[in-house]
């Protein structure tokens, strides 16, 4: 099977600089034929159609919508997440400076579903240099008319990874520290200023058109299980290919890493950045679905010249410098990770160091108030169930320069590294 | 140091914190006391709330930085490519290492989380502009260029 480009399908195909070129292309037919919908009409196609959240959490997205239709509230609010923060993922960059007009179509339809009369896209700070890409299509989208009933901003983040959380990022656009907030209540009940809030990622609203235009039987024929569609992948790491990619959901893995970006000896896999599952090389065969790894379509390749703790290492040292640091489980749990990981790599661990990892791990993953904490000890787990080996064999090596060597010998020691 | 202004808020109370801030940086490279406490006044909050908020995002310095922050990418698929060639590089062309500032205020060098550029790794930015694939001698070359 080759690539199948549906969100992508825009990209390279129209001038993102024009909406001349997206309307020749067949641009804003959906959002006209929504505007003969009635909302409920509008979030039924979307839950029968079976789309779920891009981002990695992987939600109905039409349930959610309903819930905002269904919540009472003077003002609703429709936010586009384009925070992409995860290790490895660039595929919303990619999208949103390729069809920028794909993604306004699919904010005012969902702008009419909800009956958002404001919506914001969250841009991260690291892409301001699209900024006035998006500032201009939305101006000439206006220009046509088309932001009658929804009104859309750019707001711009300011370097924090924790404020792709939707909760943070709603703390984020109210001028607070981007902190997770408790739940319940929900976004989609008392999101932003405490107004039902729709929160969807980049690539679920680019989908949003198509399934207007085709109709949810379309969209649904796509995929396997409850996964439906497809889905975007940026692929990087021991890849001789690195790039985006866009798959029928269900697909094997090894079609997207080996076939499409040319890896080889593959010893691992990470699937949805840095608290993302890493899969041995001999899971290759796997189909990509929310059953079994999807994320946020970040993938990291790693060929057999890789270290599984420095792998882990790094990943816990991104968790723990962008934990926001409200709650403890996730503040001080990513950083006595950090700190057992470091001691594994540098030859001065213990076994016990496993136990207190695997202890903690499940402290982490259910006391956490967000999914940054939850999720934070995902690779470790991960790598303790797959390459155990390989943290054996790190405490033998340590216990051989203890007993050995003596204290003194550092460089002997980072030698060993 | 190109211009924030574009980024439009609206919204409730707070909106215009961020934006607000993010066009204090452009301007005049990092938040002073005196900047924070405008800020404050204008959205009726006390100064430490609006310190609060700047000092936990990494793009809103408040302390003085240089006139060109390099910001390089400190994450797995930038350090696989060989990620500790842009940070030796930068200090061999201009004697820095990271959090440090050249003594003419020229440049700034940070370790950032990823910056999204993982198909060009190993990836920096230097202010807005992203610089790609690099090696010891484009970065030469590009340091060259500010």
């Amino acid at each position: 099977m080759a690539e199948k480009r549906i969100v992508l399908g825009n990209c390279g195909a129209v001038d993102p600089q024009d909406i001349g070129s997206y309307l020749k292309a067949g641009g804003f037919k959906a959002y006209g034929k929504a505007r003969g919908m009635k909302p409920r009409a509008i979030v039924e196609e979307v839950k029968k159609s079976g789309l779920t959240g891009r981002g990695g959490a992987g939600f109905s997205c039409g349930l959610k919508w309903e819930m905002a239709l269904n919540a009472r509230g003077g003002q609703k609010y429709l936010i586009c997440n384009a925070d992409e923060g995860e290790v490895g993922a660039f595929k919303d960059k990619y999208i949103l400076s390729h069809d920028p007009f794909g993604l306004i179509e699919g904010m005012l339809i969902a702008g009419l579903a909800i009956g958002a009369r404001q919506a914001y896209i969250y841009l991260r700070d690291e892409y301001h240099s699209l900024n006035s890409l998006l500032v201009s299509a939305i101006e000439q989208a206006g220009a046509k008319g088309y932001l009658k009933d929804t009104d859309i901003r750019v707001f711009e983040g300011a370097g924090a990874y924790v404020c792709g959380e939707e909760s943070a990022l709603m703390n984020s656009i109210e001028g607070q520290r981007g902190e997770s907030r408790y739940k319940p209540p929900y976004p989609a009940a008392r999101g932003l200023w405490n107004m039902p809030t729709i929160i969807n990622n980049v690539e679920t609203l680019m989908n949003v058109p198509h399934i207007i235009n085709k109709g949810a039987g379309w969209f649904s024929a796509m995929g396997s299980g409850r996964s439906k569609g497809t889905k975007v992948f940026s692929v990087s790491g021991d890849v001789s290919r690195p790039g985006v990619y866009e798959l029928e959901i269900g697909s094997p893995l090894r079609e997207l890493v080996v076939d499409l970006a040319g890896a080889a000896e593959v010893k691992a896999i990470q699937i949805g950045g840095a608290a993302g599952n890493i899969i041995p090389g001999y899971m290759i065969d796997t189909p990509l679905s929310h059953e079994t790894f999807l994320g946020s379509g970040s993938v990291v390749v790693f060929n057999s010249t890789r270290d599984i703790i420095d792998i882990v290492y790094s990943d816990m040292r991104f968790l723990s410098e962008e934990s926001c640091g409200k709650c403890t489980p996730c503040r001080e749990g990513t950083e006595v990770m950090l700190e057992i990981l470091g001691r594994l790599r540098q030859g001065e661990g213990h076994e016990r160091d496993i136990n207190s990892m695997e202890e903690l791990a499940r402290v982490m993953a259910a006391a956490s108030l967000c999914g940054l904490g939850q999720a934070a000890a995902v690779p470790v787990l991960d790598s303790l169930r797959y390459f155990y080996n390989e943290y054996i064999d790190r405490v033998g090596q340590s216990h051989f320069l203890r007993s050995y060597l003596g204290g003194e010998l550092v460089e002997l020691k980072e030698g060993m590294r | 140091m190109s211009d924030k202004n574009k980024t439009t808020a609206g919204g409730g109370p707070g909106a215009e914190i961020l934006p607000e801030l993010k066009k204090d940086v452009a301007h005049k490279g990092y938040l002073s006391k005196e900047t924070m406490a405008a800020v404050a006044g204008q959205a009726g909050i006390p100064l430490n709330s609006v310190y609060g908020v700047a000092s936990f995002y990494s793009y809103l310095p408040v302390s003085p930085v240089g006139s060109n922050v390099i910001r390089v990418c400190n994450c797995l698929p930038c350090e696989m490519k060989d990620g500790t060639v842009v940070v030796e590089g930068i200090r061999r062309e201009i004697a820095i290492g990271p959090g440090q500032t050249t003594p003419d205020g020229k440049f700034t060098l940070e370790l950032v989380s990823c910056i999204g550029a993982c198909d060009q790794a190993p990836a920096m930015m230097i202010n807005d502009r992203l610089y790609g694939d690099l090696t010891a001698d484009k970065i030469a070359g590009i340091l060259k260029s500010y």
